[in-house]
Protein backbone atom coordinates (compact mmCIF):
# COMPACT_ATOMS: atom_id res chain seq x y z
CA UNK A 1 0.00 0.00 0.00
CA UNK A 2 1.31 3.42 -0.89
CA UNK A 3 0.64 4.86 2.58
CA UNK A 4 2.69 2.07 4.14
CA UNK A 5 5.71 2.78 2.00
CA UNK A 6 5.34 6.53 2.62
CA UNK A 7 5.31 5.68 6.31
CA UNK A 8 8.46 3.60 6.14
CA UNK A 9 10.17 6.31 4.07
CA UNK A 10 9.24 8.92 6.67
CA UNK A 11 10.44 6.67 9.49
CA UNK A 12 13.74 6.21 7.69
CA UNK A 13 14.03 9.96 7.16
CA UNK A 14 13.39 10.68 10.85
CA UNK A 15 15.99 8.06 11.87
CA UNK A 16 18.49 9.57 9.44
CA UNK A 17 17.90 13.09 10.77
CA UNK A 18 18.33 11.86 14.35
CA UNK A 19 21.66 10.32 13.33
CA UNK A 20 22.81 13.51 11.64
CA UNK A 21 21.69 15.68 14.57
CA UNK A 22 23.77 13.59 16.97
CA UNK A 23 27.06 14.18 15.11
CA UNK A 24 29.75 15.74 17.28
CA UNK A 25 30.76 19.14 15.97
CA UNK A 26 33.58 21.58 16.60
CA UNK A 27 33.60 25.35 16.21
CA UNK A 28 34.27 26.80 12.78
CA UNK A 29 37.14 28.85 14.25
CA UNK A 30 38.92 25.68 15.31
CA UNK A 31 38.16 23.83 12.06
CA UNK A 32 39.32 26.81 10.00
CA UNK A 33 42.53 27.13 12.00
CA UNK A 34 43.35 23.47 11.33
CA UNK A 35 42.64 23.77 7.60
CA UNK A 36 44.92 26.80 7.48
CA UNK A 37 47.64 25.00 9.43
CA UNK A 38 47.56 22.07 6.98
CA UNK A 39 47.93 24.47 4.03
CA UNK A 40 50.85 26.30 5.52
CA UNK A 41 52.64 23.15 6.66
CA UNK A 42 52.49 21.63 3.19
CA UNK A 43 52.91 24.78 1.12
CA UNK A 44 56.58 24.20 0.42
CA UNK A 45 55.85 20.81 -1.19
CA UNK A 46 53.09 22.18 -3.41
CA UNK A 47 54.65 22.55 -6.88
CA UNK A 48 51.67 24.37 -8.36
CA UNK A 49 51.74 26.86 -5.50
CA UNK A 50 55.42 27.70 -5.11
CA UNK A 51 56.93 26.27 -8.25
CA UNK A 52 59.87 23.88 -8.28
CA UNK A 53 63.51 24.40 -9.18
CA UNK A 54 64.01 24.54 -12.93
CA UNK A 55 64.52 21.12 -14.31
CA UNK A 56 62.59 19.17 -11.73
CA UNK A 57 59.11 19.62 -13.16
CA UNK A 58 58.91 17.19 -16.07
CA UNK A 59 56.01 19.02 -17.60
CA UNK A 60 57.75 22.37 -17.70
CA UNK A 61 60.66 20.98 -19.63
CA UNK A 62 60.39 20.91 -23.41
CA UNK A 63 59.66 17.47 -24.67
CA UNK A 64 62.68 15.46 -25.62
CA UNK A 65 62.83 12.18 -27.46
CA UNK A 66 63.88 9.33 -25.24
CA UNK A 67 66.27 6.91 -26.86
CA UNK A 68 65.41 3.51 -25.48
CA UNK B 1 34.23 35.48 -30.79
CA UNK B 2 34.66 33.37 -27.67
CA UNK B 3 31.90 35.10 -25.77
CA UNK B 4 29.49 34.80 -28.71
CA UNK B 5 30.10 31.08 -28.94
CA UNK B 6 29.70 30.81 -25.20
CA UNK B 7 26.30 32.42 -25.25
CA UNK B 8 25.16 30.41 -28.23
CA UNK B 9 26.20 27.13 -26.64
CA UNK B 10 24.69 28.11 -23.35
CA UNK B 11 21.27 28.96 -24.65
CA UNK B 12 20.50 25.40 -25.56
CA UNK B 13 22.94 23.49 -23.46
CA UNK B 14 22.95 25.33 -20.14
CA UNK B 15 20.85 22.65 -18.52
CA UNK B 16 21.99 19.85 -20.81
CA UNK B 17 23.04 16.80 -18.96
CA UNK B 18 22.77 13.46 -20.64
CA UNK B 19 19.84 11.51 -19.37
CA UNK B 20 19.59 13.42 -16.12
CA UNK B 21 16.18 12.90 -14.57
CA UNK B 22 14.09 14.97 -12.20
CA UNK B 23 13.93 13.75 -8.59
CA UNK B 24 12.46 10.26 -8.32
CA UNK B 25 8.67 10.39 -8.59
CA UNK B 26 6.55 9.69 -5.53
CA UNK B 27 4.97 6.26 -5.40
CA UNK B 28 2.38 5.78 -8.08
CA UNK B 29 -1.10 5.84 -6.68
CA UNK B 30 -2.58 2.52 -7.64
CA UNK B 31 -6.20 2.14 -8.52
CA UNK B 32 -8.04 1.92 -5.29
CA UNK B 33 -10.83 -0.47 -4.55
CA UNK B 34 -13.66 0.88 -2.41
CA UNK B 35 -12.65 1.23 1.26
CA UNK B 36 -14.31 -0.88 3.92
CA UNK B 37 -14.96 0.82 7.27
CA UNK B 38 -11.99 -1.09 8.81
CA UNK B 39 -9.68 0.02 6.05
CA UNK B 40 -10.92 3.59 6.43
CA UNK B 41 -9.99 3.63 10.12
CA UNK B 42 -6.59 2.13 9.35
CA UNK B 43 -6.04 4.78 6.69
CA UNK B 44 -6.86 7.58 9.13
CA UNK B 45 -4.45 6.14 11.68
CA UNK B 46 -1.71 5.86 9.07
CA UNK B 47 -2.24 9.45 7.99
CA UNK B 48 -2.04 10.63 11.59
CA UNK B 49 1.24 8.77 12.14
CA UNK B 50 2.52 10.18 8.86
CA UNK B 51 1.66 13.73 9.90
CA UNK B 52 3.30 13.13 13.27
CA UNK B 53 6.48 11.88 11.61
CA UNK B 54 6.47 14.82 9.26
CA UNK B 55 6.34 17.26 12.16
CA UNK B 56 9.12 15.34 13.89
CA UNK B 57 11.31 15.53 10.78
CA UNK B 58 10.70 19.28 10.45
CA UNK B 59 11.65 19.76 14.11
CA UNK B 60 14.80 17.68 13.68
CA UNK B 61 15.79 19.64 10.57
CA UNK B 62 15.53 22.98 12.36
CA UNK B 63 17.33 21.57 15.39
CA UNK B 64 20.15 20.44 13.07
CA UNK B 65 20.42 23.94 11.60
CA UNK B 66 20.37 25.48 15.07
CA UNK B 67 23.16 23.23 16.34
CA UNK B 68 25.26 23.95 13.27
CA UNK B 69 24.68 27.69 13.57
CA UNK B 70 25.76 27.76 17.24
CA UNK B 71 29.29 26.79 16.25
CA UNK B 72 29.46 29.24 13.36
CA UNK B 73 31.56 31.77 15.25
CA UNK B 74 33.72 33.00 12.38
CA UNK B 75 34.26 32.77 8.61
CA UNK B 76 37.21 30.88 7.13
CA UNK B 77 38.49 33.94 5.27
CA UNK B 78 38.47 35.94 8.51
CA UNK B 79 40.67 33.33 10.19
CA UNK B 80 42.92 33.51 7.11
CA UNK B 81 43.27 37.31 7.09
CA UNK B 82 46.77 37.18 8.54
CA UNK B 83 47.98 34.63 6.00
CA UNK B 84 50.21 36.00 3.27
CA UNK B 85 48.42 36.55 -0.01
CA UNK B 86 49.39 34.58 -3.09
CA UNK B 87 51.40 36.16 -5.86
CA UNK B 88 50.95 35.97 -9.60
CA UNK B 89 50.60 32.56 -11.10
CA UNK B 90 52.18 31.48 -14.33
CA UNK B 91 50.32 28.40 -15.39
CA UNK B 92 50.16 27.42 -19.01
CA UNK B 93 49.19 24.53 -21.17
CA UNK B 94 52.30 22.37 -21.37
CA UNK B 95 50.87 19.46 -23.34
CA UNK B 96 47.80 18.98 -25.51
CA UNK B 97 46.53 15.43 -25.95
CA UNK B 98 44.69 15.04 -29.24
CA UNK B 99 43.08 11.87 -30.42
CA UNK B 100 39.53 11.63 -29.17
CA UNK B 101 36.88 11.97 -31.84
CA UNK B 102 34.32 13.59 -29.62
CA UNK B 103 33.79 15.28 -26.23
CA UNK B 104 36.17 14.16 -23.49
CA UNK B 105 34.01 13.34 -20.47
CA UNK B 106 36.35 12.00 -17.83
CA UNK B 107 40.00 11.43 -17.02
CA UNK B 108 42.17 9.99 -14.25
CA UNK B 109 45.88 9.93 -13.44
CA UNK B 110 47.91 6.80 -12.86
CA UNK B 111 49.90 6.68 -9.61
CA UNK B 112 53.10 6.82 -11.69
CA UNK B 113 52.31 10.54 -12.25
CA UNK B 114 52.72 10.34 -15.99
CA UNK B 115 50.03 8.10 -17.42
CA UNK B 116 46.46 9.22 -17.91
CA UNK B 117 43.27 7.44 -18.88
CA UNK B 118 40.50 9.40 -20.59
CA UNK B 119 37.05 8.55 -21.92
CA UNK B 120 34.85 10.17 -24.47
CA UNK B 121 31.36 10.51 -25.92
CA UNK B 122 32.51 8.52 -28.95
CA UNK B 123 32.93 5.41 -26.81
CA UNK B 124 36.72 5.42 -26.81
CA UNK B 125 38.88 5.02 -23.74
CA UNK B 126 42.53 6.02 -24.28
CA UNK B 127 45.59 5.59 -22.07
CA UNK B 128 48.22 8.31 -22.67
CA UNK B 129 51.77 8.97 -21.59
CA UNK B 130 51.38 12.60 -20.58
CA UNK B 131 55.13 13.37 -20.82
CA UNK B 132 55.40 12.34 -24.46
CA UNK B 133 51.69 12.68 -25.44
CA UNK B 134 51.86 9.20 -26.97
CA UNK B 135 48.81 6.98 -26.85
CA UNK B 136 49.64 3.70 -25.19
CA UNK B 137 46.32 1.86 -25.32
CA UNK B 138 42.90 2.42 -26.83
CA UNK B 139 39.67 0.55 -26.21
CA UNK B 140 36.34 1.01 -27.92
CA UNK B 141 33.43 0.55 -25.55
CA UNK B 142 30.17 -0.95 -26.81
CA UNK B 143 28.33 2.24 -25.78
CA UNK B 144 28.68 5.95 -26.35
CA UNK B 145 28.97 8.55 -23.56
CA UNK B 146 31.62 6.87 -21.44
CA UNK B 147 31.12 9.23 -18.52
CA UNK B 148 33.41 7.58 -16.03
CA UNK B 149 36.90 6.17 -16.07
CA UNK B 150 39.49 5.40 -13.42
CA UNK B 151 43.04 4.06 -13.20
CA UNK B 152 43.72 1.13 -10.88
CA UNK B 153 46.19 1.83 -8.05
CA UNK B 154 48.61 -0.74 -9.46
CA UNK B 155 48.56 0.93 -12.87
CA UNK B 156 47.73 -2.42 -14.42
CA UNK B 157 44.07 -1.85 -15.23
CA UNK B 158 41.47 0.80 -16.00
CA UNK B 159 37.76 0.89 -15.23
CA UNK B 160 35.12 2.69 -17.27
CA UNK B 161 31.41 2.89 -18.00
CA UNK B 162 28.57 5.16 -18.96
CA UNK B 163 25.35 4.64 -20.88
CA UNK B 164 25.79 0.89 -20.72
CA UNK B 165 24.85 1.18 -16.99
CA UNK B 166 27.91 -0.92 -16.17
CA UNK B 167 31.43 -0.45 -14.91
CA UNK B 168 33.93 -2.70 -16.69
CA UNK B 169 37.57 -3.34 -15.85
CA UNK B 170 40.20 -3.77 -18.59
CA UNK B 171 43.58 -5.19 -17.57
CA UNK B 172 46.31 -3.28 -19.42
CA UNK B 173 48.68 -5.42 -21.37
CA UNK B 174 52.33 -4.69 -22.04
CA UNK B 175 51.77 -6.12 -25.49
CA UNK B 176 50.47 -3.19 -27.53
CA UNK B 177 49.00 -5.51 -30.13
CA UNK B 178 46.80 -7.37 -27.71
CA UNK B 179 43.11 -6.70 -27.96
CA UNK B 180 42.19 -5.21 -24.60
CA UNK B 181 38.49 -5.69 -25.17
CA UNK B 182 38.94 -9.46 -25.08
CA UNK B 183 39.95 -9.43 -21.41
CA UNK B 184 37.17 -7.08 -20.31
CA UNK B 185 35.49 -7.86 -17.00
CA UNK B 186 32.02 -6.54 -16.20
CA UNK B 187 31.95 -5.56 -12.55
CA UNK B 188 29.13 -3.19 -11.68
CA UNK B 189 25.52 -3.25 -12.82
CA UNK B 190 23.25 -0.29 -12.24
CA UNK B 191 19.76 0.42 -13.53
CA UNK B 192 20.77 3.72 -15.08
CA UNK B 193 23.91 5.38 -16.46
CA UNK B 194 27.23 5.15 -14.63
CA UNK B 195 28.30 8.68 -13.68
CA UNK B 196 31.53 8.03 -11.76
CA UNK B 197 33.79 5.22 -10.63
CA UNK B 198 36.87 4.88 -8.46
CA UNK B 199 39.05 2.03 -7.25
CA UNK B 200 39.43 1.92 -3.50
CA UNK B 201 42.90 1.40 -2.00
CA UNK B 202 43.47 -1.69 -4.10
CA UNK B 203 42.64 -3.12 -7.51
CA UNK B 204 40.14 -5.40 -5.77
CA UNK B 205 37.24 -3.05 -5.13
CA UNK B 206 35.42 -0.38 -7.10
CA UNK B 207 33.04 2.30 -5.93
CA UNK B 208 30.44 3.52 -8.43
CA UNK B 209 27.74 6.18 -8.64
CA UNK B 210 24.81 6.15 -11.00
CA UNK B 211 21.88 7.97 -12.55
CA UNK B 212 19.73 5.44 -10.68
CA UNK B 213 20.29 7.49 -7.50
CA UNK B 214 22.58 5.03 -5.73
CA UNK B 215 26.27 4.42 -5.12
CA UNK B 216 27.67 0.94 -4.77
CA UNK B 217 30.82 -0.92 -3.73
CA UNK B 218 31.81 -3.95 -5.81
CA UNK B 219 34.31 -6.79 -5.63
CA UNK B 220 36.22 -6.73 -8.92
CA UNK B 221 37.09 -10.41 -9.08
CA UNK B 222 33.59 -11.79 -8.53
CA UNK B 223 31.49 -8.80 -9.60
CA UNK B 224 29.65 -9.15 -6.31
CA UNK B 225 27.84 -6.16 -4.78
CA UNK B 226 29.47 -5.58 -1.38
CA UNK B 227 27.49 -2.57 -0.20
CA UNK B 228 24.94 -0.18 -1.63
CA UNK B 229 24.31 3.40 -0.60
CA UNK B 230 20.79 4.80 -0.76
CA UNK B 231 19.81 8.31 0.20
CA UNK B 232 20.05 10.57 -2.81
CA UNK B 233 16.68 11.61 -4.23
CA UNK B 234 17.94 11.91 -7.81
CA UNK B 235 20.89 11.00 -10.07
CA UNK B 236 24.23 10.80 -8.28
CA UNK B 237 26.80 12.58 -10.46
CA UNK B 238 30.11 12.30 -8.63
CA UNK B 239 32.01 10.70 -5.81
CA UNK B 240 35.39 10.90 -4.09
CA UNK B 241 37.07 8.58 -1.61
CA UNK B 242 38.55 9.98 1.59
CA UNK B 243 42.37 10.01 1.69
CA UNK B 244 43.36 6.59 3.02
CA UNK B 245 44.62 7.82 6.37
CA UNK B 246 41.22 9.13 7.34
CA UNK B 247 39.28 5.93 7.13
CA UNK B 248 36.55 4.29 5.18
CA UNK B 249 34.32 7.09 4.00
CA UNK B 250 33.47 8.72 0.72
CA UNK B 251 31.46 11.73 -0.41
CA UNK B 252 28.92 11.84 -3.26
CA UNK B 253 27.06 14.69 -4.96
CA UNK B 254 23.88 14.63 -6.98
CA UNK B 255 21.08 16.27 -8.89
CA UNK B 256 19.20 16.61 -5.60
CA UNK B 257 21.74 19.39 -4.69
CA UNK B 258 22.96 17.29 -1.78
CA UNK B 259 26.46 16.18 -0.89
CA UNK B 260 26.40 13.05 1.28
CA UNK B 261 29.22 11.54 3.31
CA UNK B 262 28.97 7.74 3.65
CA UNK B 263 30.45 5.04 5.88
CA UNK B 264 31.66 2.41 3.42
CA UNK B 265 31.26 -0.50 5.79
CA UNK B 266 27.76 0.13 7.08
CA UNK B 267 26.27 1.82 4.03
CA UNK B 268 25.04 4.59 6.30
CA UNK B 269 24.93 8.25 5.32
CA UNK B 270 26.72 9.95 8.20
CA UNK B 271 26.56 13.59 7.14
CA UNK B 272 24.57 15.48 4.54
CA UNK B 273 24.95 18.99 3.17
CA UNK B 274 22.38 20.86 1.13
CA UNK B 275 23.45 24.43 0.41
CA UNK B 276 23.99 24.37 -3.35
CA UNK B 277 21.23 25.75 -5.53
CA UNK B 278 21.60 23.27 -8.33
CA UNK B 279 23.15 19.93 -9.35
CA UNK B 280 26.49 19.08 -7.76
CA UNK B 281 28.74 17.95 -10.61
CA UNK B 282 31.95 17.30 -8.71
CA UNK B 283 33.13 16.60 -5.17
CA UNK B 284 36.74 16.33 -3.97
CA UNK B 285 38.26 15.80 -0.54
CA UNK B 286 40.66 18.35 0.92
CA UNK B 287 44.10 16.63 1.19
CA UNK B 288 43.86 16.28 5.00
CA UNK B 289 40.49 14.55 4.70
CA UNK B 290 38.83 17.01 7.11
CA UNK B 291 36.86 18.84 4.43
CA UNK B 292 35.67 18.53 0.86
CA UNK B 293 34.94 20.91 -2.02
CA UNK B 294 32.05 20.75 -4.45
CA UNK B 295 31.33 22.30 -7.84
CA UNK B 296 27.81 22.92 -9.06
CA UNK B 297 25.62 24.13 -11.91
CA UNK B 298 24.85 27.13 -9.66
CA UNK B 299 28.27 28.50 -10.74
CA UNK B 300 29.79 28.21 -7.28
CA UNK B 301 32.34 25.98 -5.60
CA UNK B 302 31.89 25.43 -1.89
CA UNK B 303 34.01 24.07 0.94
CA UNK B 304 32.40 21.93 3.65
CA UNK B 305 34.27 21.13 6.85
CA UNK B 306 33.39 17.67 8.17
CA UNK B 307 34.21 18.33 11.82
CA UNK B 308 32.33 21.63 11.96
CA UNK B 309 29.60 19.86 9.96
CA UNK B 310 28.85 22.88 7.76
CA UNK B 311 29.73 24.87 4.68
CA UNK B 312 32.68 27.14 5.53
CA UNK B 313 33.38 28.91 2.24
CA UNK B 314 31.81 29.80 -1.10
CA UNK B 315 33.97 30.48 -4.15
CA UNK B 316 31.98 32.65 -6.52
CA UNK B 317 31.96 35.92 -8.43
CA UNK B 318 29.09 37.83 -9.98
CA UNK B 319 30.85 37.61 -13.32
CA UNK B 320 30.93 33.80 -13.19
CA UNK B 321 27.55 32.54 -14.31
CA UNK B 322 28.37 29.18 -15.85
CA UNK B 323 28.30 25.88 -14.03
CA UNK B 324 31.35 24.19 -12.56
CA UNK B 325 31.88 20.73 -13.96
CA UNK B 326 34.92 19.61 -12.01
CA UNK B 327 37.07 20.62 -9.01
CA UNK B 328 40.36 19.53 -7.44
CA UNK B 329 42.83 20.78 -4.83
CA UNK B 330 46.53 21.41 -5.19
CA UNK B 331 48.79 19.26 -2.99
CA UNK B 332 48.70 21.53 0.07
CA UNK B 333 45.01 22.33 -0.31
CA UNK B 334 45.73 26.04 -0.69
CA UNK B 335 44.53 26.20 -4.29
CA UNK B 336 41.21 24.97 -5.66
CA UNK B 337 41.00 24.48 -9.41
CA UNK B 338 37.57 24.59 -11.05
CA UNK B 339 36.73 23.65 -14.62
CA UNK B 340 33.76 25.63 -15.89
CA UNK B 341 31.19 25.37 -18.67
CA UNK B 342 32.36 28.74 -20.03
CA UNK B 343 35.55 26.99 -21.22
CA UNK B 344 37.76 28.47 -18.48
CA UNK B 345 39.56 27.25 -15.38
CA UNK B 346 39.32 29.43 -12.30
CA UNK B 347 41.95 29.06 -9.60
CA UNK B 348 40.81 29.97 -6.06
CA UNK B 349 42.69 30.74 -2.86
CA UNK B 350 40.93 28.23 -0.60
CA UNK B 351 41.68 30.13 2.63
CA UNK B 352 40.96 33.67 1.53
CA UNK B 353 38.08 32.85 -0.80
CA UNK B 354 39.43 34.96 -3.67
CA UNK B 355 40.18 34.03 -7.26
CA UNK B 356 43.90 34.07 -7.98
CA UNK B 357 43.92 33.19 -11.64
CA UNK B 358 41.78 32.44 -14.67
CA UNK B 359 43.12 30.14 -17.38
CA UNK B 360 42.04 30.11 -21.01
CA UNK B 361 42.76 27.57 -23.69
CA UNK B 362 39.96 25.12 -24.20
CA UNK B 363 37.53 25.79 -27.00
CA UNK B 364 34.53 24.25 -25.34
CA UNK B 365 33.37 23.46 -21.83
CA UNK B 366 35.84 21.88 -19.43
CA UNK B 367 34.27 18.60 -18.36
CA UNK B 368 36.89 17.04 -16.11
CA UNK B 369 39.89 18.21 -14.06
CA UNK B 370 42.41 16.32 -11.91
CA UNK B 371 45.65 17.32 -10.22
CA UNK B 372 48.50 14.82 -10.71
CA UNK B 373 49.36 12.51 -7.78
CA UNK B 374 52.52 14.45 -6.89
CA UNK B 375 50.93 17.85 -7.50
CA UNK B 376 53.30 18.98 -10.24
CA UNK B 377 50.57 19.52 -12.83
CA UNK B 378 46.88 19.20 -13.47
CA UNK B 379 45.00 17.82 -16.44
CA UNK B 380 41.74 19.00 -17.95
CA UNK B 381 39.46 17.30 -20.47
CA UNK B 382 37.02 19.22 -22.61
CA UNK B 383 34.12 19.00 -25.02
CA UNK B 384 36.61 20.37 -27.56
CA UNK B 385 37.89 16.75 -27.86
CA UNK B 386 41.25 17.46 -26.25
CA UNK B 387 43.00 17.11 -22.92
CA UNK B 388 45.48 19.68 -21.66
CA UNK B 389 48.22 19.38 -19.07
CA UNK B 390 48.83 22.61 -17.14
CA UNK B 391 51.80 23.48 -14.97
Amino acid sequence: MTSNSNLSNMRRLVEQLKLEASVERIKVSQAAAELQQYCLQNASKDALLVGVPTGSNPFREPRSCAVV
Amino acid sequence: KTSFNCIFNVSFSLRFKPFRRRPLPAQRKYMRSPLTPEMATQEVQLNETLAHLKTESETLKSKLEEERAKLHDVELHQVAEKVEGLGQFVMKTRRTLKGHGNKVLCMDWCKDKRRIVSSSQDGKVIVWDAFTTNKEHAVTMPCTWVMACAYAPSGCAVACGGLDNKCSVYPLSLDKNENLAAKKKSVAMHTNYLSACSFTNSDMQILTSSGDGTCALWDVESGQLLQSFHGHAADVLCLDLAPSETGNTFVSGGCDKKANVWDMRSGQCIQSFETHESDINSVRYYPSGDAFASGSDDATCRLYDLRADREVAIYSKESIIFGVSSVDFSLSGRLLFGGYNDYTINVWDVLKGTRVSILFGHENRVSTLRVSPDGTAFCTGSWDHTLRIWA
